[in-house]
């Protein structure tokens, strides 16, 4: 049995249909990223796994338990860290842990055992008296995730983590995730940010309320989305007012001063620029194929399937 | 423009010995730089770095303690007042009227800075046509996405057409599409000429700038551009998967051939000297009995340049 | 010096008053709460005592002395409780709180009463534990005494003002029952509860105005544009003044239909003194707001600040002349002293500027330093 299995999972909220059909599973230990732009149908997944929201259609287990009928169980297997500060600014750091202790029911010996635990997981045991609400937020998300785990849950839910952490504190982070999913606990991680999905070992892409792609972020990667060009020219701005409204190009962006282009077709693709840059009267200094990005990947994923919702 | 020693020599920003205290705090700490004319400067580093007090200062809305920024030409420690015509400034947090409308929000600014009522149609067009805010104009901006409330916040920063446009981490929070759409406007702002300082800590990000400032601690620890920063990692940089990548990491850390070792996504990355073969490289990891699944060399990333100069 | 941009002061204006009209708290405070504050204090806090209980101790036992009772009953104000032969329980009865007070009318009451050249006394004793009810019974005795020995002069029996010195009590009367001559406070209370609800609605209403704009993250983008502080204090002001006179037109007519207060006076010079007013007290809350920057502390800032003062110390609930110096002083410092006296003024003696002037360079004055001080209070600038 999967930590997670989702089967035609849907939710409608009148007419519109929030989650439309998703099928997938998590396997035990797993970092499973679930990405997509806003309003693709995410949090809604989400609040079904955890008993927040019944599904209108299909089935979720979560720890082997009904997502419809068992939703007190579940709470008791999972812990949840969303991207907002969930703890107590104005209590301590130890004050933050008893509490989270006490309502998850974890005592005796095995809550100095956890809080140790924590203490020493998240490296604040030197900043127990310290207010929550003055940590630095990397610090913050360090016990926020100490107090979300408190109670050993087997399927770790993490909307967002690491959302406006800075590069150091995101890696500390993204090694304590990967130290408890190589603990055998499961990671189930909500983003749209591509640098916590590169965390991943394997990613959802969800537009539309629909699963629109499922792999590891290296297969991602290797897909064959249309192919990207970087180059070198006098005047950027200008090429890039060229290529948009020229015929063959999916997509061109400036990065620094240079010029991304994606076009539609590899091999006519390179001459398609030149002609579209000579006709502007600007030449090219060099031209080369890029490596998308899982930004890249992502982008065109979405627009493949009509492109996101706006508003 | 009009003469090589005129107004193009003059930098937009020159910025000198800038420093902000916080009682005992040093935000920012003696900070140089000249940001040119028509450049898309970033300023990048980890939350506490002095991003935003640095931004806060250029927009005259902090006093600095100690040093000079002559924005626009004027000093804004002296005259802020008289810097804010020529500048448009998007705090990090939204900062326009959750409860007026789209078209509200617009007007309003319209009319702080005294745009002209004939110039205001076009205007109020060609912003719509890039943020796609035209059909939301009677919406209340509490009610719109992530995405587009930044895009509102830019549009009621660029209805008076600024010098200088200072944006503090504007990505923050946005989707990867939307993201994309925020990055397309603003290389389109300094095609037009404006001088844009954006902050941001996705490193990613600060690929898409001329140049980037790397600040830690309020310090400057770099000042270049991307590609010239990447350059400056001298050796090999490798990505080494394994199965078990912490373990991985921990002994590519103590191994004497290796400068750096970090993890990546679902790689380690390794920094080592130019002369360092592969094979060498991997002997510690083959040594702990651990598995290789593949190594590649790969370019440096900001956040490795970063890391290196940082952790 | 701040600049002053009448476009972008009409700007700010009317970003305001639109979010004003879009936010129900704020319309429920600038609408609602005025009109209800009015209403229960209006009948709750009257001044007037229709019912003091009194006991009689008829020492005289004579025509005249039944008379002086019948009297004191027949002016509806008094409820004779106890009737004594002598003054033996009179101080139980007012220390157990039975009755109010005790009259006592002494043998020779009739007697002296009929003589011509001396007076009558009487003695009413006041319980003074609630010294205000006890005023007002003591005046109102006065008042029953002498209109009870007029109608004893009139009657032939003596010379009016020996008629009127033989109750012996104090007849001279309050100069507040001069214009209200029903003795009806409730007249007096109207305009004196529109200054009181004024000054605290006023400063409540800016009291949010800047802290909402700091709390939400707004200032720091407005703070960044060009607008001066003078174009934000008085473009944020000129919202609430419209609301504070539609407020002050509304509780007049309340006032005049509801508990019949007369209007006597110049409609057009209680406007323009409630301009001058409303001006000061606004500028008051955008002071608070901008030092406190958060909306719930401005608010109980603003509270406290206009509140209390304009209750106690503008002579709406306690007479300024009856004070300690030191508070005396003080009064002058609240502006709601000086818009009671012109709010009383207008409406029960319609009287004009001619006598109002001082009041309203004072409020004029008020006016212009809050202006100033709200200029000065607001910081297109972080503190951290």
């Amino acid at each position: 049995m999967n930590p997670v299995e989702v089967e035609g999972l849907t939710r409608r909220f009148g007419d519109f249909t929030a989650v439309d059909g998703v099928t997938f599973r998590v396997r035990r230990g797993e970092i499973f990223g679930f990405l997509g732009p806003n309003g693709a149908g995410k949090t809604t997944t989400i609040k079904m796994l955890t008993g927040l929201l019944p599904p209108s259609e299909g089935t979720g287990r979560v720890a082997g338990l009904d997502v419809r009928a068992e939703r007190d169980g579940i709470r008791e297997r999972i812990g949840y860290m969303s991207q907002k500060f969930s703890l107590y600014a104005d209590l301590t750091v130890h004050e933050n842990i008893e509490l989270f202790a006490g309502l998850y029911g974890v005592v005796g010996t095995r809550y100095e055992e956890r809080r140790a635990w924590v203490l020493e997981m998240s490296e604040l045991a030197d900043a127990v008296d310290r207010l929550a609400g003055e940590l630095p937020l990397g610090w913050k998300q360090r016990l926020a995730l100490g107090c979300a785990t408190l109670h050993e849950p087997s399927i770790l839910f993490l909307d967002e983590p690491t959302s406006g952490v800075d590069p150091v504190a995101r890696r500390r982070f993204w090694d304590l995730i990967a130290a408890m999913s190589e603990a055998g606990t499961t990671v189930f991680v909500s983003t749209h940010y591509m640098e916590e999905a590169e965390y991943c070992h394997r990613l959802a892409l969800l537009n539309r309320g629909r699963l629109i792609a499922l792999d590891t972020p290296r297969a991602l990667r290797a897909r064959t989305v249309d192919p990207i060009f970087r180059l070198e020219t006098e005047d950027a701005p200008r090429a890039v007012q060229a290529l948009v409204h020229a015929p063959g190009m999916v997509e061109a962006a400036m990065y620094g001063r240079d010029v991304h282009v994606t076009v539609e077709n590899e091999t006519t693709g390179v001459d398609t620029v030149r002609a579209a840059l000579a006709g502007e009267g600007l030449s090219v200094a060099s031209i080369e194929r890029v490596e998308p990005s899982l930004e890249d990947v992502f982008t065109a994923l979405v627009r493949a399937e009509g492109g996101a919702v706006v508003g | 423009m009009d003469s090589p020693h005129g107004l193009a020599e003059r930098p937009a920003i020159a910025i000198r010995g800038l420093t902000r205290r916080f009682d005992d705090r040093v935000a920012v700490d003696a900070l140089s730089v000249d940001v040119r004319s028509g450049e898309l400067f970033g300023i990048v580093g980890p939350d506490g770095a002095g991003k935003t007090t640095t931004l806060r200062m250029l927009a005259g809305v902090l006093r600095p303690t100690d040093g000079t920024a002559l924005v626009a030409g004027i000093d804004v420690a002296r005259d802020p007042e008289g810097v804010k015509p020529h500048i448009a400034y998007m705090s990090q947090r939204f900062g326009l009227y959750e409860d007026l409308t789209v078209r509200e929000n617009l007007d309003f600014y319209a009319d702080l800075y005294r745009v002209p009522r004939a110039e205001r149609p076009a205007r109020l067009e060609r912003l719509y046509a890039f943020s796609r805010l035209g059909e939301f104009t009677d919406r209340l901006a509490g009610k719109l996405s992530g995405g587009m409330k930044q895009k509102l916040s830019l549009s009621c920063a660029l209805v008076h057409k600024p010098d200088i446009l200072l944006l503090d981490e504007p990505t923050f929070g946005v989707d990867p599409i939307s993201r994309r759409e925020l990055w397309l406007i603003l290389h389109e702002m300094v095609a037009e000429g404006i001088t844009i300082v954006v902050s941001t800590s996705y490193l990613d990000e600060a690929e898409r700038c001329d140049r980037v400032a790397l600040l830690h601690e309020g310090r400057l620890l770099a000042l270049d551009t991307p590609t010239a920063l990447r350059g400056s990692v001298s050796g090999r940089m490798l990505a080494i998967r394994s199965s078990r990548l912490r373990r991985a990491r921990d002994v590519l850390r103590g191994a004497a051939t290796v400068r750096s070792a970090h993890l990546f996504g679902d790689a380690v990355h390794v920094l080592v000297e130019a002369g360092v073969r592969d094979e060498e490289a991997l002997a510690p990891v083959r040594a702990a009995g651990l598995d290789v699944r593949d190594v590649e060399e790969t370019e440096p990333s900001l956040e490795d340049v970063f890391m290196r100069l940082v952790g | 010096m701040s600049p002053l941009d009448p476009h972008r002061l009409l700007a700010v204006a009317r970003k305001e008053w639109i979010q004003l009209r879009r936010d129900t708290r704020s319309m429920i405070l600038a609408f609602a709460l005025p009109m209800m504050l009015l209403v229960f204090f209006g009948y709750a806090i009257t001044f007037d005592i229709d019912d003091i209980t009194i006991a009689v101790v008829d020492e005289d036992r004579t025509a005249a002395s039944r008379e002086l009772v019948d009297a004191f009953v027949a002016s509806d104000y008094f409820t004779v409780r106890e009737r004594l032969a002598d003054r033996g329980r009179t101080e139980e009865l007012l220390v157990r709180g039975r009755v109010l007070g005790v009259l006592t009318i002494p043998p020779g009451y009739a007697r002296d009463r009929a003589a011509a050249g001396r007076g009558a006394t009487v003695q009413l004793l006041l319980d003074g534990a609630d010294a205000n009810t006890a005023t007002i019974a003591m005046n109102l005795s006065g008042a029953v005494a002498a209109s009870h020995g007029a109608q004893v002069a009139a009657a032939g029996a003596s010379s009016p003002d020996r008629a009127s010195n033989a109750t012996g009590a104090p007849v001279r009367l309050e100069s507040r029952t001069w214009y209200n001559p029903r003795l009806e406070s409730r007249h007096m209370i109207v305009p004196g509860l529109i200054a009181v609800i004024m000054s605290m609605i006023a400063a409540m209403l800016t009291a949010l105005t800047i802290a909402r704009e700091w709390e939400r993250g707004s200032m720091e983008q407005l703070a960044a544009t060009p607008v001066s502080r003078l174009e934000v204090v008085l473009g944020k002001l000129l919202p609430y003044l419209v609301i504070g006179i539609l407020d002050v037109s509304l509780a007049v007519v309340a006032g005049m239909l509801l508990f019949g207060t007369p209007l006597n006076g110049s409609v057009l010079l209680l406007g323009v003194m409630t301009v001058l007013f409303l001006v000061g007290a606004l500028g008051l809350g955008i002071v608070i707001s901008a030092v406190v920057k958060s909306q719930v502390l401005a608010t109980q800032v603003a509270m406290v600040a206009t509140y209390l003062p304009a209750l106690l110390l503008s002579g709406f609930m306690f007479d300024i002349a009856s004070m300690p110096v030191v508070l005396q002083g003080i009064t002058y410092l609240v502006p709601a002293r000086y818009f009671i006296t012109v709010t009383r003024g207008i409406f029960l003696k319609g009287v004009g500027i001619s006598v109002l002037w001082p009041q309203a360079l004072l409020m004029l004055l008020f006016a212009v330093a809050g202006v100033a001080l709200a200029t000065r209070a607001f910081r297109k600038e972080l503190e951290a």
